[in-house]
């Protein structure tokens, strides 16, 4: 459970893993957030390929980060989404706010 | 019509216990033997409203949810989240989508969440005294294992 983060080319991408409720949501948002404001990534990858639960504070936490990156112009892209998580997040409508791709199979995982 | 199957639960308000308390939920309902989606609808609801009990009810304090959940021959399933914490002074307000007391980090979508993952959804509240919960959801039968 938690985030792992990495910065490459501008780009800060969260792989997110475990399950993301209120409890866990406050410690992802701490990590993300003490990294993203000390680089300003033009673009925040949020990676669900490891999440396998996820409720109404997730939504929170994908919405709280759309604006963090809005302060210097930034943009939020959420990927690999797991069938069970895609319905929150259409029924949250958070394709409003970010870009929502679907997986990238020939991206190396480590 | 009498449940097939009933438990109870209380434990304290930490924020710890939201995935004790879904699992729990999901463990005895798997008696049930539903579906992977069916189960993780179930779960997620769960999750809105012990979430509610932990930062809406009780949010300055610690005190005790309490669960109870009913499981029925024909699929049905009733689970009750109950606190003694705030309580709510207007449902309706309350139920809004994208309305939250909790500042940026809240989508305010708890109440939305529980209405469309369950097939019932039925609130009761006394400011003051507390909030009870009732989600309802039936799981689709299957024919039975033996033939009949």
């Amino acid at each position: 459970m938690g985030v792992r983060l990495i910065f490459k080319n501008e780009v800060l991408t969260a792989a997110l893993s475990g399950e993301i409720d209120h409890h866990a949501a406050r410690e992802i948002r701490g990590e993300i957030d003490l990294t993203a404001t000390k680089v300003k990534p033009q673009e925040l990858v949020l990676d669900f390929s490891d999440v396998s639960f996820m409720d109404s504070s997730g939504v929170g936490l994908v919405m709280g980060r759309c604006k963090l990156m809005q302060l210097w112009g930034g943009k939020v892209e959420i990927r690999n989404l797991p069938p069970n998580i895609e319905r929150i997040v259409s029924l949250a409508g958070l394709n409003q706010l970010c870009t929502i791709r679907k997986g990238d199979p020939d991206e190396t995982n480590e | 019509m009498k449940p097939m199957n009933e438990m109870q639960l209380s434990f304290p308000s930490n924020s710890s216990n939201e995935a004790f308390a879904r699992a729990a939920v999901s463990a005895f309902v798997a008696q049930l033997d539903p579906t992977v989606g069916e189960l993780c609808d179930i779960k997620t609801a769960v999750s809105e409203a012990v979430t509610n009990c932990i930062v809406h009810a009780y949010r300055n304090t610690i005190g005790t949810i309490y669960i109870n959940c009913r499981i029925y021959e024909d699929g049905k399933v009733i689970v009750k989240v109950r606190d003694r914490g705030c309580g709510i002074e207007d449902i309706q307000k309350a139920m809004q989508p994208m309305y939250t007391t909790s500042g940026d980090e809240r989508a305010g979508l708890g109440f939305a969440v529980m209405q469309s993952f369950m097939d019932r959804l039925h609130v009761a509240s006394k400011p003051g005294k507390g909030t009870s919960v009732i989600l309802q959801k039936t799981i689709a039968r299957r024919p039975a294992k033996n033939g009949q």
